[in-house]
């Protein structure tokens, strides 16, 4: 087995359904007809023996990591930075996101390697939207940290595009 | 400098330090290692990372 960076098709659908709100809210939500609010993302780990890919559906702790001071269902992401879409020319463009703040697992003991980390909507159900890998690592009594690509056309964090 | 150990806090000149890096498409990482006497006491690591999920969308002709 093996995890696998990638979109989470699930989300791809969901998004047509209004079932993500990610960044700086604009509109009213599913859930209030009068006050706009934010979906809360997490980023949870996964042990470099985990299947995490494109058909993840939702958050499980199957095959998390357990350690020290980790919790399971991870970190909350900073979600303030509301997508932007940007056209290329008359007929394709972009729309993306990043995370506004690196993601941090604070004074942590995780012994067994982990190589990836899975974004999700804890605010609507723990819905899966991306896996991103890296080379497998352990943690003793220290920081993981990861830090987010640049929020550009090219290299943020979600990017989704018509060619 | 203290670091948070294993052992709880230590002064970072009774331990030996190590350091490491990985740099390729995926990734820019960092990771650092205080050892006592052959024992690993601390490793923090740091992913900066380069790539994302990629996804092409597209609209279908009508007619």
């Amino acid at each position: 087995m093996a995890n696998t960076q990638s979109m989470c098709t699930s989300f791809l659908g969901e998004l047509m359904l209004g079932q993500h709100q990610l960044g700086t809210s604009t509109i009213v939500s599913r859930g209030s007809l009068t006050s706009p609010t934010t979906d809360t993302l997490k980023a949870a780990l996964y042990l470099a023996s985990a299947t995490v890919n494109a058909s993840t559906t939702v958050y499980s702790s199957t095959n998390e990591v357990t350690g020290t001071n980790y919790t399971a269902g991870g970190v909350t992401v900073t979600n303030a930075t509301a997508p932007t879409s940007t056209n290329s020319s008359s007929t394709a463009g972009v729309g993306y996101w990043t995370p506004s703040a690196s993601i941090t697992y604070t004074t942590v003991t995780l012994s067994t390697a982990f190589d990836t980390v899975l974004i999700y909507n804890s605010t609507q159900s723990n819905k899966a939207i991306s896996v991103h890998t890296f080379g497998s690592q352990t943690v003793t009594a220290g920081t993981f940290t990861l830090t987010m690509p640049s929020n550009t056309t090219t290299t943020a964090l979600l990017r989704l595009a018509t060619t | 400098m203290v670091v948070n150990t294993i052992h709880g806090e230590m002064d970072d000149s009774l331990l030996e330090k190590k350091e490491g890096l990985l740099d390729n498409d995926i990734e820019f990482t960092t990771w650092t290692e205080y050892w006592l006497n052959e024992e690993l006491v601390h490793r923090s690591v740091h992913v900066t990372l380069k790539t994302s999920p990629f996804t092409a969308l597209e609209a279908a002709s009508i007619g």
